[in-house]
């Protein structure tokens, strides 16, 4: 964490070309180094927070006053802070029997200006610090017990503002209250200052309030974490799996296993909130598997992971797959490794990706770990389980492969089948959609529209071919499209074939083939007459047709379907 | 430690506040000599101050001083 003073040299960096994100700052004590500390804190993220700074103690005449000029300066973000300091100060001033009406008035005052900025600001998006505990001693424990006591009131007053929270989703909370448990009240509030500035905040804690701001920021701006990989041994469990097998690694009861148990439970929670989680191990597969398929104490299993890579290769290589594999930015995800050397070169080599530097102590992982708030978050909802199993049905084909050796064992693992028709109404839409879209395996990168479609159709000189692809793992549509045209009696010419990138590498131009020759040859047509036209995007299918055995003549392909054998391929016809 | 040493670590310290190489301290320095040296940055470098020689300023401390001279009677009564 950089120190406030580091915070505020970031100030006079180059903001350009950084996100721009407008923030007003409203409190009613002292916030001008709350208000720097957060930009500071915003070059960090490659974000320009504007921030707009009310004059001191401003709050409701600012939100009350349709002209001021906290509307004038149209905030992307609002932040309100209400210090407890004088939240007490009013509790101080009222009548004993008013005590206990303290949370509900203000209460009351806050769902008022919250109100009252929604229907005068374009965007609504509030971020209120809650309340930090002051226990005044007036009734000792037993202000516990009373609710005129001041800590009940206190206490009170955030409950309701997480209840309000939760049914308002633009107005959020930075939890001031357990950045105060976390760090100690004598760390978070410096009376000598107080007393001379109106400041509440210690100088030290500053930057830490700033952080927790902008992690939310951040996160309702779009940037937040979706995945976290892990290192297994002695980071997953205590021991080396591979030397120590599985009935001597640490976890559940043995050794210092409840530290690793209690991590894994952590994880546990993220994955059910819809954090995708990865392995990235030095292992022998098989090995690095085994605990979690057949330790009766592990908490997570393989099916919590969405791409599972364990191999003899380094991190770097081993994450950009994983990425490859989710296809989500570095910047999204989070690796956890115990071991600083693979902590470095991951750090190193991929550029954006959050590497915690992790205590030596396991038993210090979960503390640590809590105080960085990797994984803020604006929402929650069923979606992010759904999200989960999307990913992990893309990485669970990929991760599959990866397991076999041989290509052509991984390929009938799969289980593929194709349904193959002619163009009709149903599948026109999304032959046209192709055929704009299709660039890199595109024969001819001929564009045709949905009305050229229909024309092929209908027509006696042209033949029509859409492909899907379904697997074990899913299905995934029409992906390959075919026109052949009757070029004269013996030859059909290929006018077209493309087909989508995301089934590349499955055999699928060997049923293709074989399914347009033997049309051929059912319909006595001698010859198949293919044609590539390179374009900037498709040098990935210059040799297509030489691939496949078609003879090169005269600058076209042709393929003489009396000597054709059918290619091997591991997708069967579906029927219709 | 003797005061001039003190003078020393206070004139880095103001140089890393006020981020600007080119302060010197005197004695006599105040604040309306310093650029930059106002009331927030004041608690700036008290809060650097007490951290740096591992004391802890009253508020009454806070408020007094007129010059660096006072500055450091203050820590040296530490």
């Amino acid at each position: 964490m950089l120190t406030f003073n580091e915070l505020k040299k970031n100030l006079k960096k180059d903001f350009t070309d950084f996100k721009k994100v407008k923030v007003a700052v409203l409190g009613d004590t002292a916030t001008q180094f709350l208000v720097k500390a957060l930009r500071g804190t915003g070059y960090e993220h490659k974000y320009n927070l504007e921030v707009w700074e009310a004059d001191f103690n401003q709050i409701e005449n600012q939100i009350f006053d349709e002209d001021s000029d906290l509307f004038k300066f149209n905030p992307d973000v609002v932040i309100i802070f209400y210090s407890s300091h004088k939240l007490l100060a009013k509790y101080n001033k009222l009548k004993p029997e008013d005590y206990s009406q303290l949370a509900g008035t203000q209460m009351e005052l806050i769902k008022i200006l919250h109100a009252s900025l929604c229907s005068r600001l374009q965007s609504k998006k509030i971020i209120f610090y809650n309340y930090t505990e002051i226990n005044d001693s007036v009734f000792g424990n037993y202000a516990n017990k009373t609710e005129a006591s001041f800590l009940f009131q206190q206490r009170k007053l955030n409950y309701e503002l997480m209840s309000y929270s939760s049914i308002n989703p633009d107005f959020h909370i930075v939890d001031l209250s357990s950045l105060q448990n976390q760090f100690g009240k004598s760390i978070f509030f410096q009376p000598s200052v107080y007393i001379n500035t109106d400041m509440v905040l210690s100088i030290d804690i500053v930057p830490e309030i700033a952080a927790k701001t902008v992690d939310l920021i951040l996160a309702m701006t779009g940037k937040f974490k979706k995945c976290l990989i892990l290192d297994l041994d002695n980071t997953m469990w205590g021991g080396i799996i591979g030397d120590d097998g599985i009935e001597n690694i640490q976890i559940g009861a043995l050794g210092i296993g409840k530290a690793f148990t209690e991590f894994q439970y952590w994880i546990k929670k993220l994955q059910n909130r819809g954090v995708i989680l990865a392995v990235c191990s030095k292992n022998t597969e098989s090995v690095a598997k085994e605990p979690f398929e057949k330790h009766p104490d592990m908490i997570l299993r393989l099916e919590d992971f969405a791409v599972f890579v364990a191999n003899w290769e380094n991190k770097p290589d081993n994450i950009r797959k994983v990425q490859s594999i989710l296809n989500i930015g570095f910047d999204s995800m989070v690796f956890i490794d115990d071991n600083p050397f693979e902590r470095n070169i991951v750090r190193e080599n991929i550029p954006g990706i959050i590497v915690p530097e992790l205590p030596e102590d396991p038993a210090e992982y979960l503390e640590y770990l809590y105080t960085l708030n990797l994984f803020e978050t604006v929402t929650f909802s069923d979606q992010d389980a759904a999200r989960t199993k999307q990913y992990q049905v893309d990485a669970e084909r990929m991760s599959v492969q990866q397991s076999f050796t041989n290509e052509n064992d991984f390929l009938k693992s799969l289980k593929m089948v194709s349904l193959v028709t002619h163009f009709n109404k149903f599948n026109t839409p999304r032959v046209a959609e192709l055929s704009n879209r299709s660039n890199q395996f595109n024969l001819r990168t001929l564009r045709y529209s949905e009305i050229d479609i229909e024309r092929f159709a209908g027509s006696e000189d042209f033949f029509t071919f859409a492909f899907t692809l379904e697997d074990k793992f899913g299905d995934n549509g029409l992906i390959c499209v075919i026109i052949l045209k009757k070029e004269n009696t013996e030859t059909l010419f290929i006018d077209t074939w493309f087909m989508s990138c995301r089934v590349l590498k499955r055999g699928m131009e060997n049923f293709v083939t074989n399914t347009i020759a033997n049309y051929a040859i059912d319909k006595g047509f001698r010859f198949l007459k293919g044609e590539y036209i390179s374009t900037e995007k498709n040098g990935m299918v210059k040799e297509h047709y030489s691939n496949l055995g078609f003879k090169d003549v005269d600058g076209f392909w042709m393929l003489d379907t009396l000597e054709y054998e059918n290619r091997d391929c591991f997708i069967t016809k579906k029927d219709q | 430690m003797q005061r001039l040493d003190i003078l020393k670590e206070v004139n880095d310290i103001f140089i890393d506040v006020l981020d600007d190489e080119s302060i010197v301290l005197s004695e006599q320095t105040t604040a309306a000599d310093v650029d930059g040296w106002d009331s927030l940055t004041h608690i700036q470098l008290i809060v650097a101050i007490e951290k740096k020689f591992k004391l802890r300023f009253t508020s009454k401390d806070i408020q007094s001083w007129k010059d660096v001279k006072e500055m450091i009677d203050c820590i040296v009564t530490k």
